[in-house]
């Protein structure tokens, strides 16, 4: 099953040349989206301005290519990521106090900070205009992002795909077992012996390396960085994507990524100017239908499609068999 | 220099009206209401009709505000709210947020999306001479209104036996259920009066703090700070707390322009990590 997920990631490369730039926008904003996932779905933080750390890393990586510091996309993405990393591990500190109301405030806080520092810091990030006159260097110095956007979704998937890996080990790790525990209930888990507040601001600061790398995607794959990059909109639109996925099992800021994007996109072509009514319409529905319930109606459908692909599998299968013979 | 204090605490009273409903909702029913702004933005909104459309005196248009936010309040509170009270605070915000993005979109729908302006009347233009400062006719307006609202208010929850009720029920809801008092019906009050004021802060502060459809996600942000800073445990605590942030406010776009809202996120962090139930709370046992 998840071969066939990344399988059919894959294959959209050669059969849909067409839509490779909203498909790229999917690939970062579900990197994004599995950014929360680590610190709302295993960790249990809310966090209602997560954009903070997109728009650092964004605004670094654009930095970083304006001024001609580090020319390689690459090496400017993992260097804008640990940017973000250490903006996260220092507000870390800030987030592990207090209740989800003071979490909820301080996260969002940190994110209106840091759009106001770039609004107000024109000369260096171009306040409202945003950061214009960036240019890319080709890839690992051999390949251009062209206009069609087909180097950027390669570049965006693989980004996705290490990340998804690496992401995946943490959360099956012994650490990862134990920030399930912390979520589950923080004053036991400390109470078998977890050092809680050590393990929150170490997962803080991954996610916050995750985010970062997304927002740094974004501005390499667009060539611009603007305010819009911290906006609350953002982080409520990215619990958005995680909520519809389901969180805690990694797939789900992928598959929210992918049907956030595509919803948008069709209410966008419907309403073009109300679109948000039917988001928030989507919102104030999944939480009064419960998102239990919701799961208890995918997994039906999550069985079915593993059921599927066994079949499929057993086909292919017979047919290799017979072709033997 | 009195002219700045002036404005800031007539924005101050005006913050603590729009900002009261919320936070005894979040003290009463542990909800975290994000479209607490929608509420009165709507309230400016029904102002708008009312004055500019159907030519009800602007006085007269304040209390309708006040009444129609609280039917609509009570309204949602009995259809939509109850459900969610018992869910957890990621649920609540969500919930919320999609209100708040529904209300932006509907009002964008039905009123456009520039800016709109209540017609003030002439009487109350201008400015008058207060103890050798001169002061806007509006503004004093705002204070006297604001100020009698919370008087009011403070003598309704320390002297009536509602207040009573509200306030055995915000310390301790299990106690409060258990001595027979019907938290569920308090509640019910307490939200729709809460949206009330919030209609009514939204009437008197369209002239000042502008009125469009982003108006619940721009100024959500200084609700959330007069409940977090003031503590939901009394209504002294967010009222101080607003007109400091009214006065902080006012003389930090006077003094410093280019510090900007910068200064009050700043000093919000920092009341955070300092007292996380607020400053002015008293320290609870829960």
């Amino acid at each position: 099953m998840e071969i066939a997920f990344w399988l059919i990631a894959a294959a959209t490369i050669y059969f849909l040349p067409g839509r490779h730039l909203i498909l790229t926008e999917i690939a970062i904003l579900a990197l994004f989206a599995l950014s929360l996932d680590l610190i709302l779905g295993y960790a249990g933080i809310i966090s209602l301005g997560h954009a903070a750390f997109f728009g650092f890393g964004g605004y670094a990586a654009g930095l970083l290519a304006k001024h001609a510091l580090v020319t390689e996309p690459v090496l400017a993405l993992v260097l804008s990521g640990l940017a973000a990393a250490a903006l996260g591990f220092v507000t870390s500190f800030l987030v592990l106090r207090g209740s989800d109301l003071t979490r909820l405030m301080v996260t969002l806080g940190v994110a209106l900070v840091l759009r106001e520092i770039a609004n107000r810091y024109s000369e260096l990030t171009g306040g409202a205009d945003g950061l214009q006159g960036i240019t890319m260097a080709p890839l690992l110095g051999i390949f251009r992002f062209d206009l069609f956007g087909h180097t950027a979704y390669i570049y965006s998937l693989i980004v996705l795909f290490v990340l998804f890996v690496i992401a995946r080990r943490v959360v099956h790790s012994p650490f990862g077992l134990s920030l399930r525990s912390i979520k589950g209930n923080p004053l036991r888990a400390a109470a078998i012996g977890i050092p809680v507040d050590r393990r929150l601001i170490t997962i803080y600061t991954v996610a916050a390396f995750y985010a970062g790398v997304a927002g740094a995607l974004l501005t390499q794959t667009t060539a611009f960085a603007s305010l819009d990059v911290f906006s609350f909109d953002r982080s409520a639109d990215l619990l958005l994507v995680l909520i519809i996925g389901g969180t805690g099992y990694l797939y789900g800021g992928l598959v929210g990524a992918v049907a956030f994007k595509l919803m948008q996109d069709w209410l966008a072509h419907l309403t073009p100017q109300y679109w948000q009514f039917w988001l928030g319409l989507v919102l104030v529905a999944i939480v009064l239908i419960g998102r239990e319930r919701m799961g208890r109606w995918v997994s039906p459908l999550r069985i079915l499609g593993e059921r599927l692909s066994e079949r499929i599998a057993r086909l292919f299968g017979a047919a290799s068999g017979t072709e033997g013979r | 220099m009195l002219t700045i204090l002036f404005d800031g605490v007539a924005y101050g009273m005006l913050l603590f009206v729009l900002a009261c409903g919320l936070s005894v909702t979040l003290g009463l029913m542990n909800l975290i209401n994000l479209a607490h702004g929608a509420f009165a933005m709507a309230g400016g909104y029904v102002t708008v009709v009312l004055v500019n459309r159907m030519g009800v005196p602007f006085l007269a248009a304040l209390p309708l505000a006040f009444l129609v936010m609280a039917a609509l309040g009570a309204l949602l509170e009995r259809t939509l709210y109850v459900h969610v009270y018992a869910k957890s605070h990621l649920d609540q915000v969500l919930f919320t947020i999609g209100l708040v993005f529904m209300s932006v979109a509907a009002v964008d729908y039905v009123m456009g999306s520039s800016q709109q302006f209540v017609k003030i009347p002439q009487m109350l233009q201008g400015q008058v001479d207060l103890f050798g400062t001169g002061v806007g006719k509006y503004r004093l307006l705002i204070i006297v209104v604001c100020g009698l609202l919370t008087v009011a208010l403070q003598l309704a929850l320390t002297k009536t036996r509602f207040g009573s009720r509200l306030r055995a029920a915000v310390d301790d809801q299990r106690v409060a259920r258990g001595l027979g008092i019907n938290v569920n019906a308090v509640f019910a009050v307490t939200f729709a009066f809460g949206s009330g004021l919030a209609g009514l802060g939204g009437a008197l502060g369209a002239e000042i703090l502008g009125l469009d459809p982003i108006f619940p996600l721009k100024y959500m942000i200084y609700f959330l700070i007069v409940v977090t800073v003031g503590g939901t445990s009394s209504i002294t605590g967010p009222f101080l707390a607003s007109i400091l942030l009214g006065i902080g406010d006012v003389a930090g776009k006077y003094y410093a322009p280019k510090l900007g809202a910068f200064a009050i996120y700043t000093i919000m962090i920092v009341v955070l990590i300092w007292r996380p139930q607020g400053l002015f709370a008293r320290p609870t046992t829960r």
